[in-house]
């Protein structure tokens, strides 16, 4: 866990073992080392401190020090101070007594508001409601046009008008989601620098004209130290419900979650992962900890995976791998299951570490296609008991699937390192560990 | 003596009023500081140490600089308040590289090549296709004959945007459908330059995320084919930065840089309040300038890149 951090805090803690005391100075060693962290993952400059100071009090005041091993200790009072910074429940969208619903986007430049309006309608249409847009958004060439692009692959309507007048469509579209018993109606507006004093009047303008139940601010979240600027100002000016961090698909650490969280009191509610309509998710204080501490989003993927791999299918797998009885059979479908979860370069991208560790190493789609082929030519008894498999098998197999008898061997002896590291993955990390197989697997393939 | 090491906690006191408080000019600071001594005060060093961190400016580059800062001032001694600011600026700038002469930044420079052909590269929504019009526009009027190419065929709505910006700078666009292959219009559009005699093309592509690996890959792609009509093509590759991005843009820009090798950042939005300071570490490791700045959302809203001007800016205190 914690990669990045708890390396650093184990190594500081090592540097001095063999004193028999840990010091005060270590402590302030340790805790510089967070302070860095947090600054590295853009964490606010004054929210850094204001962390690592209770951070610190925290390890005083506790028995840190007294640990077998104060770096992981260390390790845990930072990610529970983050966790509890980054806000405990999990919150979702308030709907209106008497509906539509009114929900206010607003945000920065090119931040995914728009895209997130859209999303979030097919969120909430997947929920049973009844969504409309609306396009107030009347300054950025194309806004309109994109909006509309967006609502169509979704099949939600979108409410927009000829006139330049941001208010008007607001005020219009909410008398047209009444007309056609939309019960949600989402607002997008232009983006705007909270400098802005026109802009920023403007929407609060159209605040007060549509009195939303819900206003939300939109973040990327590769946003740096201003962050905290942006957020107080929008907050100032609208009061926002809750907070949306977008881009997450990258691999950003996304400290301005931890600088905003502190600076407006208001929740984070979804976060956007993805270019794609479906690539909305809500929003996991413990998972945001993880990734500001360097752990990369292992969790979600392997919640992507869960939901991707038929349950019932993957509780007979496990119990295979633990009895010994995974085979090649299971292997293909394994396969077949992984690719599902969208192409491998983006799967892989999203294990900490993985897009270094893969540099130069090309994974196509069709990397997997030799494995395919080489399993698709053996007989059903060579997939039960690989054993068997001796060498005129093997050519047998290299010739039916048109690769080599090396390749067969390679991947023989990698699905048997691949059956061991299974059996011991734990449920947590069984898809990175998975998907390493896999590239260990073809990554050799190439010279 | 790091730094950090330096730092100790003794200004946590200050934390309450820390997160409202606006902060003064730093150079004015500077100068109670610093006369007659060979050491910088650590009042002095903590608030530059502020100034540059939450300018975005990094960890890592922050330690650079106070490293030459106090390295010279160790040297000199005795310097005067107006020595050390201008040191400061001196060794800034020292870290962003200069222009290349073979691309200049000024719109009505010779070029040595025609079609001159530029491509432009980002993450989602940093204003790559804004950036396109303004430059569109600025060649325009310094009498250039500009062609703009649509090859983000991927978000939606993207080519009619930059249909209406190649109307609003009055130059012609090169496009196809969304969903096209972006490469082939890449292609299309340098070859029709080619043909036209038109002496500048601008690129643009679609967003994308630097981690996404099968993006990057298309994106080298899009880059070869124009090689291959045009020798040399692309000329250039500008990497466009969001001035409020954080420490992600350093992981960008190498990103961008192994898969099209970037010649030079564009820095956007810097009319907010983000001050865009990363791009002082990303210009001294990876030794690329910075072209332009964009300062607003109108056609006439880009400037080439002043470095003077940008370390001033990152100094004079909080603005509104
Ligand atoms: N990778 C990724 N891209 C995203 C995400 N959300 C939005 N984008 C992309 O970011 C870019 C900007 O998104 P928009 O929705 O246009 O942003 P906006 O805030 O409406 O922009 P303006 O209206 O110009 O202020 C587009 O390229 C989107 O496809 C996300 O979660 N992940
Ligand atoms: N305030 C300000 N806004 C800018 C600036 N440059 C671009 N924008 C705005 O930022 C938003 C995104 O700009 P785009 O040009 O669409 O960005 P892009 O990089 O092409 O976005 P994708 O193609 O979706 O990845 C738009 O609302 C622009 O008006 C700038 O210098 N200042
Ligand atoms: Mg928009
Ligand atoms: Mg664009």
């Amino acid at each position: 866990m914690f990669d990045d951090l708890s390396s650093k805090l184990q190594s500081a803690f090592k540097s001095i073992s063999g004193q028999a005391k840990i010091t005060e100075i270590n402590i302030a060693e340790t805790v510089r080392e967070i302070r860095r962290a947090l600054l590295d993952a853009d964490v606010n400059y004054d929210v850094a401190r204001e962390i690592t100071r209770r951070v610190k009090e925290e390890a005083e005041s506790s028995d840190v020090l007294n640990s077998v091993s104060p770096g992981q200790q260390f390790t845990k009072i930072v990610y529970d101070e983050l966790v509890r910074v980054l806000g405990g429940q999990q919150e979702e969208i308030r709907f209106a007594n008497v509906p539509p619903t009114v929900i206010l986007i607003a945000g920065l430049q090119g931040s995914g508001k728009t895209t997130f309006a859209a999303k979030l309608a097919k969120y909430l249409k997947e929920q049973k409601h009844v969504p409309m847009l609306a396009a107030a958004d009347v300054y950025r060439p194309a806004a309109i046009d994109q909006l509309k692009t967006l609502a169509s692959q979704i099949g939600v309507p979108v409410y927009s008008i000829e006139e330049k007048d941001a208010l008007k469509v607001a005020k219009g579209a909410l008398a047209e989601a009444r007309k056609q018993a939309c019960d949600v109606l989402i607002i997008d507006t232009a983006g705007r620098l909270h400098v802005d004093a026109e802009m920023m009047n403007e929407v609060s303008e159209i605040k007060k004209a549509v009195n939303p139940n819900e206003i939300l601010f939109v973040v990327d979240s590769m946003t740096g130290q201003d962050a905290v600027n942006t957020a107080r100002e929008f907050n100032q000016r609208l009061d926002f419900d809750g907070v949306v961090m977008t881009k997450l698909d990258g691999d950003t650490r996304g400290g301005a979650a931890l600088s905003i969280r502190t600076v407006v009191d208001k929740p984070i509610k979804f976060v956007g992962t993805g270019e794609k309509m479906d690539a909305i998710s809500p929003f996991y204080p413990d998972r945001m900890a993880q990734r500001i501490l360097g752990m990369g989003d292992v969790v979600s993927l392997v919640e992507k995976a869960q939901k991707e791999f038929d349950e019932d299918e993957a509780r007979i797998m496990q119990a295979k791998i633990r009895t010994d009885k995974f085979n090649l059979d299971d292997f293909y479908n394994q396969l077949q299951q992984v690719k599902k979860l969208g192409s491998m370069q983006d799967i892989v991208g999203m294990i900490p570490g993985m897009n270094n560790a893969l540099k130069g190493v090309e994974i196509e789609d069709d990397a997997l296609k030799p494995i395919e082929a080489i399993i698709s030519s053996m007989t059903p008894d060579e997939k039960e008991t690989p054993l068997i498999i001796n060498a005129s098998r093997k050519r047998r197999i290299a010739k039916g699937s048109g690769t080599s008898v090396r390749d067969v061997n390679d991947l023989l002896r990698q699905f048997e390192q691949m059956k061991k590291m299974m059996k011991t993955m734990t449920k947590m990390n069984k898809m990175g560990r998975a998907v390493q197989g896999l590239k260990n697997m073809y990554a050799q393939k190439k010279p | 003596m790091s730094f950090f090491e330096k730092l100790g906690f003794k200004r946590e006191e200050k934390l309450k009023e820390g997160l409202e408080k606006s902060r003064e000019g730093l150079l004015g600071k500077l100068s109670k500081a610093v006369m007659g001594k060979d050491t910088i005060d650590d009042e002095v060093l903590d608030e530059l140490e502020e100034v540059l961190i939450t300018s975005d400016v990094g960890v890592k580059t922050t330690l650079e600089i106070i490293k030459r800062i106090e390295a010279r001032v160790s040297r000199d001694k005795y310097v005067s308040a107006s020595q050390l600011q201008n040191m400061l600026r001196e060794e800034i700038i020292a870290l962003l590289r200069d222009n290349d002469t073979d691309k200049p930044a000024e719109f009505d420079a010779i070029l040595a090549n025609k079609p001159h052909v530029v491509m432009i590269v980002g993450v989602n929504g940093v204003g790559k296709t804004t950036t396109i019009g303004k430059l569109g526009n600025l060649y325009k009027l310094a009498g250039k004959n500009v062609l703009l190419g649509a090859a983000d065929t991927f978000r939606a709505a993207a080519v009619q945007q930059l249909r209406i910006w190649s109307e609003r700078a009055g130059v012609p666009i090169i496009q196809q459908g969304q969903g096209a292959d972006p490469a082939a219009v890449a292609y299309d559009t340098v070859a029709a330059a080619k043909s036209r005699g038109a002496d500048v093309v601008l690129i643009d592509t679609a967003g994308r995320l630097h981690n996404k690996l099968a993006l990057m890959d298309e994106l080298t792609k899009i880059k070869r084919v124009m090689g291959k009509i045009v020798e040399g093509a692309p000329h250039e590759v500008l990497l466009v930065l969001d001035a409020s991005t954080g420490q992600n843009a350093m992981q960008q820009a190498k990103a961008f840089t192994s898969a099209v090798e970037i010649t030079g950042l564009a820095l956007t939005k810097l009319d907010g309040t983000a001050k865009g300071g990363i791009v002082i570490g990303i210009s001294n490791e990876l030794q690329v300038p910075v072209k332009y700045i964009g300062v607003g959302e109108k056609i006439e809203d880009l400037q080439i890149f002043d470095r003077a001007g940008f370390v001033n800016a990152l100094f004079e205190g909080k603005k509104g």
